[in-house]
């Protein structure tokens, strides 16, 4: 069930319509910030440990060894974050028949030719994809990266798991870096309102009748019983 | 390098070759440690820590001279002793001097990432920079030798350092000051390899150790450090010498082709979803119906 709910009319001022509508509650935006300002941290220092044209990077947050010692942590929000998001999102992010319609129609939506797609629900196929990378990568990450945080109590005996760890770390991170840079872009420049959604939690009915359709109708519904 | 104005490498309208040139000695450092004639006095123990200002660490016992399982941030040099028995049912006290083995091609250097943490002189001896280090330990990951040590208290990583610090200063390091008999020697590389080929031999023709031979293992590029074994074909029996060291592969990859592969995705990603904003635009909602007027 979504924690989404339309704003009743007494909760805002006079003078305004019912025409907003609570997307994102204040929990889910504290989280997604937690989880955003975390990952931007390690993506950071990771960039610094991983190429020396990039060395930099730590030096901006304070250094080699501080970024070292940080990331790691940063790494374990990061990770709590997606994992509460899991929680409370896994039921919303499952493929439905209507994703599958809209995923074979997508080249649409790519070109901004939105009256040519089928209606979804509260997130749509891309948001759903990125964000199972996301969990998936978080959990392949801390894991590797719990190697790769104490590696001198790694036995050598068992070093192969040092090199499984620095492979797994690498492609994970990558991969998320992938989905990340479309995120941003998609969040902030291409999908006008997104950003907004996140920092104040609201949307205008016509956003919401164009991109979620379904799950418009949904809450709308529920505002109408409720009157 | 300074000095280097005074070699001439040409000259012209000279007849015949350049005088003097060629015959600069090779500036590659090296230590042999042969093992036939090691007694595991710890003599080079005592002498790396004195030099290096460490004292003992706590020792364990384990029924044999192994007081120590393996090299420590403060513990740079360790003889690893093994019980071995031969095929014939003999018993050998096989003793390898451990220490960093100054690899030509170092797979800590390859791994780390800090900028100036590890270098290598140009005699061959790889050198940490504490002051440089972060402490990420990707030397540990990197080194095929398990040498690189961390060092919690300060999250450093240290290691032998050929005794760079004397060695500059043209002594030998403190462990082959310390050697009481003469298995350890310090020089040139060819000078070194030299010798130890010559004991090798030795050990063949006169001792019958059929497999004796030199340990500088092609696979790290060669080391700065080089060992005479009774049985070259069994490194490992000596305190887990590794046959055929290398930087691990995972290692190469990450360093290598991972970096640029990486590095293209990530710029084609930033310069994918610039194009994309240039050619299709932002996802408008309020525009759609309002506010152009006029369009279809």
């Amino acid at each position: 069930m979504s924690v989404s709910q339309v704003i009743s009319s007494s909760e805002r001022g006079a003078g305004e319509s019912d025409d907003r509508i609570l997307r994102y509650t204040l929990a889910e935006r504290v989280n997604h910030w937690i989880a955003g300002l975390s990952y931007m941290y390690c993506l950071i220092t990771g960039l610094a440990f991983w190429s020396p044209y990039m060395f930099w990077l730590a030096i901006l947050v304070g250094g080699g060894p501080t970024a070292r010692s940080w990331h790691p942590w940063f790494g374990l929000v990061f990770t709590a974050s997606v994992l509460w998001m899991f929680k409370i999102w896994r039921g919303d992010m499952l493929t439905t028949d209507a994703d599958r319609a809209w995923r074979k129609v997508m080249p649409h939506y790519i070109r901004n030719e939105d009256e040519n797609l089928p209606p979804i629900g509260r997130f749509n196929y891309g948001q759903k994809l990125f964000f199972w990378l996301m969990l998936y990568g978080a959990v392949l990450l801390v894991l590797s990266g719990l190697v790769l945080w104490f590696p001198e109590s790694i036995p050598w005996k068992l070093r192969w798991l040092r090199y499984l760890a620095l492979a797994i770390h690498v492609t994970a991170a990558l991969a998320t870096i992938g989905g990340f840079i479309i995120h941003v872009y998609m969040g902030t420049a291409m999908v006008r309102g997104g950003f907004t959604s996140i920092i104040r939690g609201e949307v205008s009915a016509a956003w919401a009748r164009l991109h979620h359709r379904l799950w418009y109708e949904q809450v709308t519904k529920k505002r109408f019983e409720e009157k | 390098m300074t000095q280097a104005t005074l070699e001439i490498s040409r000259i012209s309208g000279h007849p015949g070759p350049v005088p003097g040139a060629g015959v600069k000695r090779e500036e590659q450092v090296c230590k042999l440690i042969d093992t036939t004639t090691c007694i595991g006095c710890k003599a080079c123990e005592v002498a790396c820590l004195e030099w290096n200002g460490y004292t003992f660490n706590e020792t364990v016992f384990n029924n044999s001279y192994q007081t120590m399982p393996e090299t420590a941030w403060n513990y740079w040099n360790l003889i690893k002793f093994n019980e071995h028995e031969r095929e014939d049912g003999s018993l050998m006290l096989l003793m390898r001097k451990d220490q960093c083995m100054h690899c030509a091609d170092p797979g800590c250097l390859a791994a780390c990432p800090a900028d100036g943490a590890i270098v290598q002189y140009a005699n061959g001896i790889v050198d940490f920079q504490q002051d440089r280090c972060i402490g990420c330990g990707y030397c540990m990951t990197g080194c095929p030798f398990n040498i690189p040590k961390f060092n919690p208290s300060n999250r450093k990583v240290f290691k032998c350092t050929l005794c760079s610090d004397r060695v500059s200063e043209g002594l030998e390091p403190a462990c082959i000051k310390a050697c009481p008999t003469g298995c350890l020697h310090f020089g040139t590389k060819d000078d070194m390899k030299e010798l130890a080929e010559t004991r090798a031999k030795q050990l063949r023709d006169n001792y019958g150790f059929e497999n004796a031979g030199v340990y500088d293992p092609p696979g790290v590029g060669g080391t700065g450090v080089v060992y005479v074994l009774h049985d070259v074909t069994n490194p490992e029996a000596y305190g887990g010498l590794p046959r055929d060291p290398h930087i691990p592969w995972v290692v190469r990859l990450w360093k290598g082709p991972a970096k640029w592969i990486g590095n293209l995705a990530m710029l084609f990603g930033v310069v994918g979803v610039t194009l994309h904003y240039l050619r299709y635009g932002p996802k408008q909602v309020e525009g759609r119906k309002q506010g152009r007027e006029g369009e279809p």
